[in-house]
């Protein structure tokens, strides 16, 4: 297997908005990949054609060489690809610790396994996962009283629990505090290397894609602009242009 | 805490026991409690645990009144020779017959409707919000019609039942017996059933149902497995009832949607949405407030019912338990902000 996903040729139009024109790349098992490009550049739109929100025009998207473009979301999430949202999706009125043991993975579990009640290695998984994030001392907090940044943090732990071998994140360092991103980034590489999680990454700010990510893909309207390593993509004349509006 | 909560659990059966014996003028009143009690818990199986309020649960609940009848008939004599003579008192039942009757009626009840609820959910469970409620209400009407105009199971005229054989007030026990029965099993079961992963999915299915299908649970079949074991229970209900009524007509007595119908949904609001003391709460209060509405205040009974529901809805939605647990986070184990504030991250 060289490609977890595999998009090839993909379009996506919404009315008379073409959000995504003829999209390719790929993602390799055990990489850190991120993908980026200008506000409304169609980003966020291509992750939710791969994890099946919407379908697509044309075009294939491959998980672990099988063809999911015309899967829902549900199947997807359980061959073990997930995303975490833009705007944060928590459980505001339950603590810490209830949304991780949600999180577990109900789709290794059968009916009778769904049945029981939470092992205590749940519970230590949880609060190891919450203690990994930083977020151990407010784990029986209601979540919807936590802070944005704390809330993206959880999230983050959250779809780790979930066992993933796959892992889409949209903008995990927006909103949070500037001081708290060398953590994350720390945190996104450890969940790569020790938990063996792919991981594919939408960001804004460059400083964390150009650290974390061994290849980038660049969008703008639409279309595929760039590809490379941080460097390649830090030099291409395309991208720069891009970004400061010469496109 | 334990130790507490253990007496309080043995004072409550205890109640349970001796209540039919200490006040046996209130017989019925108090079997028709316990079947508030059972609609209210397991309407809030969906309405309150899983986010999905259902306005069709009667249909269960007369599904299971017409299982319970045709299986209990039908195992002794022609059900459509039956119910053409209108029950008629023609037709007599022996004891074993009768006590059989009633078992596998009411167990048979139970376990058609809850295959039924599997299909109708398959259906209905693409809708979300007031097209639930509204698509799950229409079921229970459009049942009620089709009922009332199939003769075979007597059509409007509904089906009579053979009496309880023997003393009339050692059948008000009996039946009372039976909806406690069934009440403390279905409260055993929701106590034991919200404390597993599964109870914390369909929370996740209430809270934010995309979410919980992003991170992969399986939202159909749990959506499918909750509805079915609330409607197991509340076909059981049903099917007592039938046996307890004596007779019995489709639209008013069965698929009474505007009285058992509302009546559960009233209840849970009352005590509470998504708890599990709260539909119990709510239903005691319910009762005690219909019945005293209904003898004190007749003519004007649907006009303090309407009442109570406006102000429930509009000053006290989260009900008896969702107050309490606002005012007394503590005692439910809940944390709150301020307690650990100055904390940093």
């Amino acid at each position: 297997m060289t490609a977890i996903i595999n998009v090839q040729n993909v379009s996506k139009s919404f009315g008379g908005v073409v959000a995504n024109h003829d999209v390719s790349l790929t993602v390799k098992p055990g990489t850190i990949t991120g993908l980026i490009g200008p506000n409304g550049s169609g980003k966020t739109t291509l992750f939710n054609s791969i994890v099946g929100y919407h379908p697509i025009d044309s075009g294939s998207i491959q998980f672990e060489d099988e063809e999911i473009s015309r899967l829902p979301v549900q199947q997807i999430a359980r061959r073990g690809m997930l995303r975490t949202f833009q705007q944060t999706r928590i459980y505001g009125e339950m603590n810490g610790v209830e949304n991780m043991l949600i999180s577990l993975p109900h789709r290794k579990m059968s009916i009778w396994d769904a049945l029981k009640r939470n092992t205590s290695e749940d519970y230590e998984r949880a609060d190891h996962l919450l203690e990994f994030v930083g977020l151990y001392e407010k784990r029986k907090l209601k979540s919807g009283d936590l802070s944005f940044g704390q809330q993206k943090l959880l999230e983050f732990a959250m779809a780790l629990m979930n066992e993933p071998t796959c892992l889409l994140l949209d903008e995990p360092t927006a909103g949070i505090n500037p001081t708290l991103i060398n953590g994350l980034i720390d945190r996104l590489k450890l969940a790569n290397s020790e938990f063996g999680i792919t991981l594919f990454v939408i960001e804004h700010n460059m400083r964390v894609i150009m650290n974390l990510a061994e290849s980038i893909y660049c969008l703008a309207h639409g279309e595929l602009l760039a590809q490379g390593t941080p460097d390649e993509i830090q030099n291409d004349q395309n991208v720069i242009d891009a970004y400061l509006g010469a496109h | 805490m334990a130790k507490k909560k253990i007496i309080l659990y043995a004072l409550i059966l205890a109640f349970t026991f001796i209540a039919p014996f200490a006040f046996p003028n209130f017989g019925t009143q108090l079997a028709t409690l316990w079947l508030m009690i059972i609609v209210a818990l397991t309407w809030d199986m969906t309405g309150g645990q899983m986010g999905y309020n259902s306005l069709g649960n009667i249909f269960f609940y007369g599904t299971g009144m017409y299982v319970a009848a045709l299986i209990s008939i039908g195992r002794v004599y022609d059900i459509g020779d039956y119910t053409s003579a209108a029950g008629g008192g023609i037709y007599e039942f022996t004891d074993v017959q009768y006590f059989s009757g009633v078992f596998l009626g009411v167990l048979g009840a139970g376990v058609f409707c809850s295959i039924s609820a599997v299909i109708i959910g398959y259906v209905t469970f693409g809708l979300r919000g007031p097209y639930f409620a509204i698509g799950t209400l229409g079921v229970a009407i459009a049942a009620g019609e089709l009922v009332s105009n199939w003769d075979w199971v007597g059509g409007g005229q509904g089906i009579s039942l053979p009496g309880y054989p023997g003393d009339p007030d050692t059948g008000k026990v009996f039946f009372y017996f039976l909806f406690a029965a069934v009440g403390v099993s279905v409260f055993v079961f929701v106590k034991w059933l919200y404390e597993t992963r599964f109870g914390a999915a369909i929370n996740a299915i209430r809270d934010d149902e995309e979410k919980a299908e992003a991170m992969g649970i399986h939202t159909l079949r749990y959506k499918l497995i909750t509805w079915s074991m609330a409607a197991f229970f509340v076909g059981m209900a049903g099917g007592i009832s039938a046996f307890q009524l004596l007779h019995f007509e489709p639209l008013e007595t069965a698929y009474q949607t505007i009285f058992l119908g509302i009546f559960m949904v009233v209840c849970v609001l009352l005590g509470g949405k998504g708890t599990l003391w709260g539909p119990v709460i709510g239903a005691i209060l319910f009762h005690l407030f219909k019945e005293v509405t209904w003898n004190y205040f007749l003519g004007w009974q649907w006009v303090a019912l309407g009442a109570l529901i406006v102000v429930t809805v509009v000053y006290f939605q989260d009900g008896v338990m969702g107050w309490l647990v606002h005012k007394r986070p503590e005692w439910f184990g809940i944390q709150v902000e301020d307690k650990i504030a100055g904390e940093t991250e």
